[in-house]
């Protein structure tokens, strides 16, 4: 069990396990954290996992882990790692389930004064333009061609549709599509679950929040966000649906033997992996690629039915009830992109698991726009707590592979949570502060329940005083749709 | 005294983890599939027997059981059926050989994403098996 005495502190919110603390690492593992996170975060075994991880092949740096860390498997979540190419592996494991797991912030000219009594409807209209659940079927059901366009144009497919503006797209991780995904590298299983669920929200911790600008940092960046001080805001969480979970699902089992036939050790089978060179590791590009870009379409459609949602209750009672994009951000991806490291610069694989890219300004994959303010980050808390918008630094590109944090992270097992809270209670709780709920699942809604997720205050603390992130705004939920 | 088969969750901080024990591999099996069907909130419809045959071979007993569980997962997901009747055979080059017996799902608290090989190992003792299966949700 690694305590606080394994670490070495480097500064108030940066500290180190050194390669040295066990004879396996290939690379030391880097904290970004305060001392008061730390004490929680050693309790689990998130420092065990990020330590794991530090032993695969062919990574370079060190492996990060956010303040929003939690025990996961394989990686922790909130962990960073990245492999130099072309022999350096990509580990399934390290990515997770949920491809692309991410969240969209989009902004509105609404005020919440003039929104109030119409808050109700729109979580009314939310859930039911949103489809949410449980195995939920989406608002797009797709045939084997529409599906293989999905996998290789993600958002342009969308736009395609009429899901989606020009806007939308530039104003997206990657312009919603990731190049080089290959529809024939994914299972006729994963084809099957995916084809029914575009445009679903899905259950667990998947949301659609309506917020309200509660307080701008950088009335700069928030401008060019088009984000205003008491306007309202919507984000949306979610992912790949079943089709990512069975694109890893398939890699994972294939990896078992592609470690052996590559003659890697591991000390957990959940962190399998392939050489980035090898075919095997090839094939699980181009198909998590396909899941990336599912996960773009299906953000986008949802993207495209809170905006019908705010019509049909805002329409001619509200003067601009548009809702526009400010950014789309992806959480647990495998990209290949150039960083320095140790002064020289290369090509690697970026592993972000619960952890969101944050480019610093003047990076040429931003819009233009955003160019001088650096990427967007979008920071969920949880239903009851506040979110955050920050944007990436150039000390974020120097320390932390241009990643940053991705949530308030958990801090109660499940287990926990379902036996101490009601989900009954805690919508009347969350109710009387001010938020509307409509929630599938009473039992879920138990589990992702405020208190069991750390300060999210805390953890852009961390972020903003180690430098890897800067404040842009903070939004507190009027209205959360759970599966 | 603890039953000589059974399961129990323990606290996972993001996900579950369920600890099962039995006497052999297809009591383990089956522990683990009712285990996974628990935490999940599943509740199966009064309704048409429905009966399923699966066959799947494994490198060890590890890999057999999460390919087990994936399937019974698939089956849940995409047929949206549930099963609580269990006929397991398994030989000593990890063949398996079930036949399922349930419904139609009533009621799914919650999606479990997948079966993990995190940390995964079957233990064996004298009393039987025991493991510890991480699922991702």
């Amino acid at each position: 069990m690694i305590t606080l005495h394994d670490l070495k502190r480097i500064s108030d919110y940066e500290w180190e396990i050194p390669k040295s603390y066990r004879e396996d690492m290939r690379v030391p593992v880097r904290l970004f954290a305060t001392r008061r996170l730390l004490e929680e975060v050693v309790k689990d075994k998130s420092l065990e996992q990020a330590v794991n991880a530090a032993t695969l092949p062919g990574l370079v740096g060190h492996v990060i882990v956010m303040p929003d860390m939690h025990q996961g498997y394989g990686f922790p979540i909130g962990a960073v790692a990245a492999t130099r190419l072309p022999d350096g592996v990509i580990s399934p494991g390290g990515i997770g389930y949920d491809i692309n797991c991410g969240v969209r912030l989009l902004g509105s000219q609404i005020s919440f004064d003039k929104a109030r009594p119409h808050l109700d409807a729109l979580a009314t209209a939310l859930n039911h333009f949103c489809p949410s659940g449980v195995g939920g079927k989406g608002a797009v059901h797709t045939t084997d061609a529409e599906l293989e366009a999905v996998c290789r144009q993600g958002s342009r497919w969308a736009f395609k549709q009429g899901f989606a503006s020009e806007a939308d797209l530039r104003r997206t991780e990657e312009s919603g599509c990731v190049e080089g995904a290959d529809p024939n590298k994914v299972s006729k299983r994963a084809h099957e679950r995916g084809r029914p669920q575009l445009g679903s929200l899905g259950a667990g911790n998947h949301f659609i929040e309506i917020d309200l600008v509660e307080q701008v940092f950088d009335p700069t960046a928030a401008s060019v966000m088009g984000l205003e001080q008491g306007n309202l805001a919507v984000q949306i969480h979610c992912g790949s649906r079943g089709f990512g979970h069975q694109i890893c699902t398939d890699y994972v089992e294939e990896f078992q033997g592609a470690v052996r036939r590559f003659g890697i050790h591991l000390v957990d089978r959940e962190l399998v992996c392939a050489p980035l060179d090898s075919p095997e590791g090839q094939s699980y590009l181009a198909a998590m690629r396909c899941a990336a870009n599912y996960a773009f379409a299906n953000r986008q459609i949802l993207a495209n039915s809170a905006r019908k949602a705010f019509e049909q209750v805002l329409a001619g009672r509200v003067k601009d009830w548009h809702l526009h994009q400010v950014y789309d951000i992806c959480h647990n991806m495998g990209k290949i992109e150039m960083h320095i490291i140790d002064g020289e610069r290369m090509k690697v694989c970026v592993h972000r698991k619960g952890a969101t890219r944050a480019f610093g300004p003047g990076s040429p994959e931003l819009p233009d726009e955003y160019k001088p303010i650096g990427q967007p980050v979008l920071v969920p808390g949880s239903m009851g707590t506040a979110s955050w918008v920050l944007v990436g630094t150039e000390a974020s590109m120097m320390q932390s592979f241009g990643s940053t944090c991705h949530g308030a992270g958990r801090l109660m097992s499940r287990h926990e949570a379902k036996r101490n809270i009601r989900g009954e209670k805690l919508i009347q709780d969350l109710e009387a502060s001010g938020i509307h709920i409509r929630a599938g699942s009473m039992a879920g809604l138990a589990e992702e329940a405020p208190q069991a997720y750390k300060d999210v205050d805390q953890v852009v603390e961390a972020v903003v005083g180690a430098g890897i992130a800067r404040k842009v705004a903070r939004l507190r939920p009027l209205a959360v749709i759970k599966g | 005294m603890e039953p000589v088969f059974g399961f129990r969750e323990h606290a996972h901080t993001a996900d579950w983890e369920l600890e099962v024990w039995a006497p052999d591999l297809p009591g383990l099996l089956e522990q683990s599939a009712r285990g996974m069907h628990a935490l999940s909130g599943m509740r199966l419809q009064c309704g048409l027997l429905q009966t399923r045959s699966i066959t799947l071979h494994g490198e060890d007993t590890e890999s057999l059981l999460v390919r087990f569980l994936t399937e019974l997962l698939w089956l849940e997901q995409e047929e949206g059926l549930g099963f609580d009747d269990f006929s397991i055979a398994v030989d000593s080059q990890y063949n398996l050989q079930a036949e399922l017996r349930g419904s139609a799902i009533a009621n799914l608290d919650k999606e479990i994403k997948a079966v993990t090989y995190h940390n995964l190992a079957v233990q064996t003792s004298e009393q039987g098996l025991r493991v510890t299966i991480v699922f991702d949700v």
